[in-house]
């Protein structure tokens, strides 16, 4: 057989419209080529402006492994620069937060200087390199910054090829997810607020991206979490008032009609969110103050709409999940074809109420962290695939549920919430992503 | 713990307190929950905060930060069949340096100790080192020692971490 890179059809064919094959998901040379094309062409999360404020602050990570510098520039522009040394490709930061001083990145290894947008500035005994070849090289240039960068409302996103779609045209409609994240801060602002969690899983990107839209597992995987919260509470007096993390346990295990009724929409390139109508998120308690804050911000009917907006997850394909309703999100890393780390951040709504915050950061200790016993079950399924699928006699993951003719034509739209549409969007547009060529 | 005599009014000496360290430390590793939750105080506190010098698990997401109700659910949840992630289960074990008395209050029976650990959770094949101080805010009440705050300062709070399912 011939390496998935060398036969665009053996690799199409991994892909139909209803099934996909296992080795999407296990086999290293499919990865490997999903983070040259894939992740090179889509537009990727990279961080929010609100963690590099101020000039000359910078914001470290990785883009389909490659480490990068989100970096505030002397003009406040946000700048994505590949954090490689022009000389011998040592990173120049390695801190995950830092600010430069004096406005210059100086390399710790022989202290070639930048400046903030990645332009050479000095080289200590710059006269050794008189008569070659350095200024006709990258070298002599500086650092590689990405030439196609986006700062959609504080959340920055980068596109490492250059060649590829338009940032408008790559997430359409889906955009308003953030929108309505963004629209919950009476000054329409959020600022990144309670720390990161840091959750290594032991499996394949796209199992947990899919499961972000996939309803059909909660009542199942965590019945055992959100079922005991359940039992526990079910000797209280009806009246009597919930604490917060009874709230934010019990609909997990709300039963199907609930998550079916919930739908779920789809954009064109993978992304989706569940919540259309209603979520886990819509019988939260009312935090007092809020509301008139976002009132005499926007006016009783902008507020009411934008409250009235409950959207469970939205994923924004390959590497951003948000969850505008408890403003949190989670970033998906992927480290090698079993191995992802998952981080998720909260936001504060600036000029709402700190009952927000404490809200989201309750939220996601609940549900995001590495000692989370929701997460832990999740956490357990994927896994329980990644090995799963080294099974032969049967090569295909299915992706049936509610599969009808008419998404050949168009599948994007509004669904009912359990169909399994989204991640069938995703491999659609998984498909057109590895093509070969450039 | 059942066995042990009432204590009195007196100041507790502080063989006494490093022995409810360790036998707090023991009912985690065998896995003795409802006894280990039952030294909690009602309105105790498990904590482990994210990042060092964390004012508060409040406004700052934790680890843990557990009252009692969650840290029902959580052992109430261990005791369920379907929690699959426990199909294999998990197994650990506390390794404590002598725990020292910080600070003591005779007069409000209230008494602070400091014990640096190192904690082993396997499962399967799998096993997790994490190492750090664990501060156990004790209060005398009812005739015993009961925790009011358990803070577990990891080494390494904001490392990517795999589960962590049982109790550092
Ligand atoms: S590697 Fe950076 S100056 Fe040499
Ligand atoms: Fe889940």
């Amino acid at each position: 057989m011939r390496p998935y890179r060398d036969d665009p059809q053996r690799l199409r064919a991994l892909v139909r419209e209803d099934r996909v094959h296992r080795d999407v998901y296990i086999d290293p040379e499919v990865f490997e080529l999903e983070m040259q094309r894939l992740w090179r062409r889509a537009w990727l999360y990279v961080g929010h402006d609100s963690q590099i404020p101020e000039p000359g602050d910078y914001y470290t990570t990785t883009l389909a492994r490659e480490p990068v510098i989100m970096m505030r520039g002397q003009d406040k522009q946000v700048r994505v620069l590949m954090n490689r040394c022009a000389h011998k490709g040592a990173q120049l930061v390695s801190a995950t937060h830092g600010h430069c001083e004096g406005g210059l990145l100086r390399c710790p290894y022989h202290g070639w200087t930048y400046r903030l947008d990645g332009s050479l500035r000095t080289i200590p005994l710059r006269a050794g390199y008189e008569g070659t070849a350095l200024e006709e090289t990258q070298a002599g240039h500086g650092l590689v910054g990405l030439a196609d960068v986006v700062n959609y409302r504080g959340f920055v996103f980068a596109r490492l090829s250059p060649q590829g779609m338009d940032f408008a045209d790559y997430f359409a409609g889906s955009l308003s997810s953030i929108d309505n994240m963004v629209d919950r801060s009476p000054e329409g602002r959020l600022q990144v607020a309670g720390g990161v969690l840091r959750y290594q899983h032991d499996c394949n990107w796209k199992m947990f991206i899919e499961n972000l839209n996939d309803t059909m597992h909660p009542m199942v995987a965590h019945e055992s979490a959100a079922g005991t919260a359940k039992k526990l509470w079910a000797g209280q007096s009806p009246d009597a008032p919930k604490p917060m993390a009874i709230e934010q346990f019990l609909p997990f295990v709300n039963g199907y009609d609930f998550f079916d009724k919930m739908g779920v929409r789809i954009y064109p390139n993978g992304h989706s969110y569940t919540g259309v109508h209603f979520s886990i998120h819509s019988a939260y308690s009312a935090i007092g103050e809020y509301e008139q804050r976002l009132e005499q911000a926007y006016g009783a009917e902008r507020a009411r709409a934008i409250l009235g907006e409950v959207r469970h997850n939205t994923v924004y394909y390959p590497n951003l999940t948000i969850k505008g309703a408890i403003q949190s999100i989670r970033v998906a890393r992927p480290i090698a074809v079993d191995k992802t780390l998952i981080e998720s951040w909260t936001f504060r709504l600036v000029g709402a109420p700190e009952k927000l915050l404490q809200r989201t950061v309750l939220y996601t200790r609940l549900i995001n962290a590495p000692t989370s016993v929701v997460g832990h079950d999740d956490r357990h399924c994927y896994r329980a695939m990644q090995e799963g699928l080294h099974a032969q006699g049967n090569d295909w993951v299915s992706l049936h549920r509610n599969f009808s003719a008419a998404e050949r034509e168009r599948i994007a739209g509004d669904y009912n919430g359990t169909s399994e549409v989204s991640m069938r969007g995703q491999f659609r547009a998984w498909a057109t992503l590895m093509e070969s060529g450039s | 713990m059942n066995a042990a005599p009432a204590l009195g009014t007196a100041p507790i000496d502080a063989e006494t307190l490093e022995a409810f360290v360790y036998e707090e430390a023991r009912l985690i590793d065998e896995k003795r929950f409802d006894e280990w939750l039952d030294l909690f105080d009602e309105d105790g506190l498990y904590w482990m905060p994210l990042t060092r010098g964390q004012p508060d698990g409040i406004n700052h997401t934790s680890l843990f930060h557990e009252d009692a109700l969650l840290l029902r659910i959580r052992i109430e949840r261990l005791k369920n069949p379907h929690s699959f992630s426990q199909h294999r289960p998990s197994h650990c074990q506390h390794v404590l340096q002598r725990p020292r008395v910080e600070t003591r209050d005779d007069e409000a029976g209230m008494y602070v100790l400091r014990t640096p650990f190192i904690y082993v959770e396997a499962q399967a094949d799998d096993q997790l080192l994490l190492a750090g101080v664990s501060w156990l805010h004790l209060v005398r009440r009812g005739g015993r020692l009961r925790i009011r705050l358990k803070k577990v300062e990891l080494v390494n709070c904001d490392a990517a971490l795999p589960s962590i399912e049982l109790f550092p």
